[in-house]
């Protein structure tokens, strides 16, 4: 069953300047003592799991077609001196339904608090594929959206405007080519970088095009990020409890909401209690 | 109980929302998705899909010729590999069956050991191990290989949009398709791969079914059988096209099988309506050979290999001390084919390969070499064997103690082959489908179910026969 990782780079291939991943050490089925955790989202068949793959050396195993991996993976990698370990989510097309494979993505965005979660886009199918980036950047801004087949994409006469598309979304976008292995350091120095950010960063949210929902849904909100100081997504938070979200309605009734949705880098450097509800 | 004032905001303003607002959040995400895209996107001159692409999913979705081509492509594949595994097969044999079992008995006579003890090791456990490689690793080697380029190039989605068709017509999951697709992997990750599907109803017939599709284990053993009978009807340069032939035949019959349970399932215990959903048809992409062969060689050859391996030691040792325990003048194992004759008859097959399935439950790999090595303890004795021990033995020779010693007939082949098919999951499946029903009833249904399927075809085969009159 295990699969056996790559053996580690030697020093002369660590220096070279024509190695694209000189700083990455893949870790293999390893992540034990990990400093961050990375989340591998995004549709299926966009290629998680050859970006999985391609980080840490493992060979899960890589099929052509939506649908393949329903569980979770982890693995682990190292970067600039720097352990991560990185979670494989199943392939999903939303995180609105209810199938098993949606909640289990879901529930670790929200609950397990990845450090970075990165969205792996298919460049060929990009209308399609954002939607779950803009419903993923409602629950976490610490989001690097890899956007992946930009080689088949070249082939199909499309080109994508990576900058545009980054200041849109507000959260850094890279294009790479997983199957060939390009790519791989773009999108390792955008995960570094919004892993040590201090501060979210500012993604885009969702102007809600129903006047009543969206009135509804900043009020809320405020009341929120004003009861849960340093919540990261208290538009997300309003959105849910107004659906009816029965895990986060027992949070708040519990006053354990700020344990469930606060950013985790402020959830390390500092302990502020929680304002009892009453 | 005090409630908290924000659930109060929240109920408040929830009442004051239009019923639909999930349908406008929606909305909002599509509409927003939809307008980044376009800015961030550019078109050149040609294409959106190459012409290709079209042409090939023209033919191999289209309604005839789709099913024409995906039992060519199956057809070619397995012709390839019997073809192929053929001189390796042979090599590996006189290499490890029939040196490797002479150096080793030559090597306890030099340590002088027990006869018990160089019987178990040697002619139990070495014996039955070196068959299984020499008769499994050639053909899997060329077989997944093969499968896996399929997959990489992006065909399995196609054959699952085939089949949808049929399977929405009996009342299933269109998704159940690229379940099975995963189940000629292996079972238990095809009963894992139906958390895809939503309706807990369509679910389990999925489940249910997923054995249907034959896995890694059955692959080999259904090639061996279609190769060392079958094809041994036909003239030498016809034979491999019988023995693919064959294959394709029960691989066909196993999709047929599944439709026809899931019908009759969604017709009986487990009603409801057929969701809808949609079946993305992934570019086809070129696959990357090497690659392909190496994750094939490795994590499917080996893995199979190995399972088959760490089950045969056992497997090998079991045989061999059933067939050397004697009760009241007979071997154990004599006295368990005795019992269990009368129910081999009446399915086609004899008391020993009944046997060997009880004995090979834990991996169905090994049902052919313990076939073998209980024929020629309990057989006319043809080639000398001793009591439990595996004789080295080619492929026409396999045919010849089987046809002598076992009084094998075409019948009992054919059953065999069926037999394989239709028959309980293994073990590890099942463990997988308690896993995820959670449900004693339906992990029993899912395992019992095959099996009585398999008992009534073949009794209905064998009376067929026996009737024109070829048993």
């Amino acid at each position: 069953m295990s699969p056996t990782p790559s053996p580690p780079t030697t020093s002369a291939c660590g220096t070279c300047a024509l190695n694209n991943a000189a700083n990455l050490r893949r870790l293999g089925v390893d992540p034990s003592g990990h400093d961050l955790v990375v989340a591998l989202a995004g549709n299926p068949n966009t290629g998680k799991s050859t970006v999985f793959n391609a980080l840490t050396g493992l060979r899960q195993h890589v099929g052509n077609w939506a649908g393949k991996t329903v569980d979770r993976a982890e693995g682990g990698f190292e970067y600039h001196e720097r352990r991560y370990k990185l979670v494989d989510l199943p392939g999903t097309y939303s995180l609105l339904s209810t199938s098993e494979d949606e909640d289990i993505a879901r529930d670790f965005l929200v609950f397990g608090r990845p450090d970075v979660t990165t969205v792996v886009v298919d460049a060929t199918r990009l209308e399609r594929d954002l939607n779950l980036v803009l419903q993923i950047l409602q629950i976490t801004t610490r989001v690097v959206v890899a956007v992946n087949l930009v080689d088949e994409a070249r082939r199909h006469g499309i080109t994508v405007d990576f900058r545009h598309l980054s200041r849109e979304l507000g959260v850094p976008a890279v294009g790479m080519a997983a199957r060939r292995g390009t790519g791989i350091e773009d999108l390792l120095d955008a995960v570094e970088r919004v892993a040590l950010s201090p501060t979210s960063f500012g993604g885009r949210r969702l102007i809600h095009r129903n006047r009543r929902l969206e009135r509804a849904v900043s009020h809320l909100a405020e009341r929120v990020a004003r009861h849960v100081p340093g919540v990261t997504n208290p538009r997300w938070v309003a959105l849910r409890l107004l659906e009816g979200d029965a895990t986060l309605e027992r949070a708040v009734a519990e006053g354990r909401l700020r344990e469930l949705v606060a950013d985790p880098a402020e959830l390390r450097s500092e302990t502020v209690p929680e304002e009892p509800d009453a | 109980m005090t409630r908290s004032p924000i659930l109060d905001e929240t109920d408040r303003l929830r009442a004051e929302l239009p019923e639909n607002f999930r349908d406008d959040i929606v909305e909002s995400l599509y509409a927003e998705a939809a307008r980044i895209s376009a800015t961030s996107l550019s078109h050149g001159e040609r294409p959106a899909r190459p012409t290709l692409d079209k042409l090939l999913d023209r033919i191999l979705t289209h309604r005839v010729w789709g099913f024409l081509a995906m039992g060519a492509l199956l057809f070619g594949v397995f012709w390839f590999t019997i073809a192929g595994a053929a001189v390796p097969s042979d090599l590996l044999s006189n290499l490890l069956v029939e040196h490797g079992h002479e150096q080793l008995n030559r090597l306890s006579r030099l340590l002088s050991l027990p006869d018990w003890m160089s019987g178990l090791l040697v002619d139990g456990v070495y014996l039955s191990t070196a068959w299984v490689v020499a008769v499994m690793l050639p053909p899997m080697a060329i077989f997944f290989p093969l499968f896996t380029i399929l997959e990489d190039f992006g065909y399995l989605p196609r054959v699952a949009f085939n089949l949808d068709r049929l399977f929405a017509k009996a009342g299933a999951h269109g998704k159940q398709a690229l379940t099975m697709m995963m189940g000629y992997g292996c079972n238990a990750a095809g009963v894992t791969a139906t958390r895809i599907i939503d309706s807990p109803r369509e679910r389990l017939i999925a489940v249910i079914t997923n054995n249907f599709s034959i896995c890694n284990g059955r692959w080999p053993v259904l090639i061996l059988l279609g190769t060392v009978f079958l094809g041994q009807l036909a003239p030498p340069p016809l034979a491999a096209v019988v023995a693919a032939a064959s294959v394709t035949t029960v691989a066909a019959l196993g999709v047929l099988t599944a439709l026809v349970v899931s019908w009759g399932l969604s017709r009986t215990v487990l009603r409801g309506a057929t969701s809808v959903y949609s079946l993305e048809l992934p570019p086809y992409r070129p696959p990357r050979i090497w690659r392909t062969l190496y994750t094939s060689l490795i994590d499917r050859t080996l893995k199979v290999l190995r399972r088959a391996v760490t089950m045969a030691a056992p497997a090998g040792a079991a045989t061999w001390l059933i067939s050397n325990i004697t009760v009241a003048d007979a071997s154990l194992a004599a006295h368990l084919v005795d019992l269990l004759a009368p129910l081999g008859w009446l399915m086609g097959l004899n008391g020993i390969i009944l046997l060997a399935y009880v004995v090979a439950i834990p991996a169905n790999e090994i049902v052919v070499p313990t076939i073998l090595m209980l024929t020629m303890t309990l057989g006319t004795n043809l080639f000398g064997a001793e009591q439990g021990v595996l004789l080295e033995l080619g492929t026409a020779e396999t045919a010849t103690v089987l046809v002598q010693a076992g009084g094998w007939t075409l019948l009992t082949a054919v059953n065999l082959m069926l037999f394989t098919l239709l028959h309980n999951p293994c073990g590890t499946t099942i463990l997988t489908i308690w896993h995820e029903t959670r449900s004693a009833t339906w992990t029993a249904v899912a395992t019992l179910l095959p099996v009585g399927l398999g008992i009534v075809v073949t009794s209905l085969t064998a009376a067929v026969a026996r009737w024109a009159g070829w048993g």
